[in-house]
């Protein structure tokens, strides 16, 4: 890793200065486009306290769930966490403490936070318990709640292919808020199917451009399917 | 008698119209994608980021990173598109999706919805619906007439906390289509078997019956 080649070989690398009580952005929607090693390595360092920001939390044994079993997590925003029994469990208990955000909010959220925008008017959430606290405005006659975007630590973040300048391109629907979250992050880290050569990607169809990403690993993915439903199996 | 699901999802679906974007939710909304007229076009957005969703795959189809919303393996349909998530909702929330059909908890005569919060119970999230029934241009809520001990779920004020505020205008149960204006429900239809009485002792919330109460067609 030396200026615009932003490849590191190990995961030590990739997640290099995380600390206690950091905030950590993390792309994915349920299980698909997730960072799985990157996760795996913030559970190998055992690093404690965590905000975590995400759309969702994983399930018990796999994705973000995993960081649940050592109680890594203190934090948790996100827009729906209902595939998780120790999610539950440690809720309950006060153990970790979860600020429920719509998802257009919560990408919007990121993408702010990106753009250098601190906070932005939605519809989104007036007149419910996502208002409480929050300054509401109207313009042109409509009530609009303010949102203060969300910058991470850390982003991590999964692509398909990317260079060693870190420009990615993600894969079918495997996108998600990985974009999003790519942009937020003062340290950005992408785990990847696989390297190209810089030439490869065409420059026009390139997601995410390299100026976002820090770090870049080549991961191995299990790509675990939360729900597999076909048609022969139907609604 | 009182509609099933499948019933419920194809009088929705006839309120679809050819070139339309429909947001589909979960349970019975999904069911729409089933019944949709013949004749007419219409491209299923699904908020993770794929708008032209197409049917599920095929064993040999299935792609991990080919999901719909509800986190199920999809695929894409002809003329398809994929983005990320700001993208899904900047056209959600912009007015660009025209129709979003979506279940509810409650309803109430004011328009107001309540979908995601139970009360003693633990909460899972909003997910996307708080931005849909923010940003739709038109919004079709499909739930049953009254819970299993016979108690209205079309109430005068919502009881539980709400997904939005002022943004239903059409109610599709087992029993009826109703609008939803002027502080009131508005009976139109009545599905078959069931009488204008029942209905009206399963609405908790102001009814106005309008003067032709037609038959819901659902064959």
């Amino acid at each position: 890793m030396a200026g615009f080649d932003k490849v590191v070989v190990s995961y030590d690398e990739a997640m290099a200065g995380l600390e206690d009580g950091m905030t950590v952005i993390a792309g994915g929607f349920g299980l698909c486009g997730i960072p799985e090693g990157l996760i795996a390595q913030i559970k190998r360092q055992g690093t404690r306290d965590l905000t975590v920001v995400s759309n969702n939390c994983g399930v018990d044994g796999f994705g973000l769930g995993v960081l649940l079993e050592d109680k890594q997590i203190s934090k948790m925003v996100a827009s729906y966490v209902g595939e998780n029994a120790l999610f539950e469990q440690q809720l309950l208990s006060g153990e970790l403490e979860v600020e429920l955000t719509p998802q257009g909010t919560l990408a919007e959220k990121m993408r702010a936070g990106g753009a250098g925008i601190p906070a932005f008017y939605t519809a989104t959430g007036v007149g419910t318990p996502v208002a409480e606290g929050k300054e509401t405005r109207n313009i042109n006659g409509r009530d609009y709640l303010l949102e203060p975007s969300i910058i991470g630590d850390f982003a991590i973040v999964k692509a398909w292919k990317a260079d060693r300048y870190g420009n990615c391109i993600y894969r079918h629907t495997a996108m998600n808020f990985n974009p999003m979250a790519a942009t937020a992050g003062k340290i950005t880290v992408l785990e990847v199917e696989e390297i190209v050569e810089p030439g490869e990607l065409e420059p026009s169809q390139i997601h995410t451009p390299g100026i976002y990403i820090d770090r870049v690993i080549k991961g191995e993915f299990e790509k675990r399917i939360e729900k597999v439903t076909t048609q022969a199996a139907k609604l | 008698m009182a509609l099933t699901r499948e019933q419920i999802a194809k009088r929705v679906a006839m309120e679809l119209q050819d070139g339309y974007y429909v947001n589909l939710g979960i349970g019975i909304p999904t069911l729409v994608a089933n019944y949709v007229p013949e004749g007419i076009e219409v491209m299923l957005q699904s908020e993770n980021g794929l708008l032209g969703m197409g049917p599920y795959p095929s064993e040999s189809q299935v792609d991990a990173d080919m999901i719909n919303a509800g986190k199920e393996t999809v695929t894409a349909a002809k003329g398809a598109a994929i983005f990320n998530s700001a993208e899904s909702f900047a056209m959600i929330r912009g007015g660009h999706v025209d129709l979003t059909v979506l279940g509810a908890f409650e309803v109430d005569q004011n328009g107001n919805i309540a979908s995601w919060m139970i009360h003693n119970k633990l909460v899972k999230g909003m997910g996307g619906a708080m931005d849909l029934v923010a940003g739709a241009k038109k919004i079709i809520c499909t739930l049953t007439h009254a819970n299993k001990h016979g108690e209205s779920k079309l109430l005068s004020e919502c009881s539980l906390p709400l997904t939005g505020v002022g943004c239903i205008n059409k109610v599709i149960t087992d029993l009826a289509l109703i609008e939803i204006k002027d502080g009131a429900f508005h009976l139109l239809e009545r599905a078959p078997g069931v009488s204008v009485e029942e209905i009206k002792a399963k609405t908790a919330g102001k009814l106005v019956i309008s003067e032709s109460v037609k038959i819901m067609s659902v064959d």
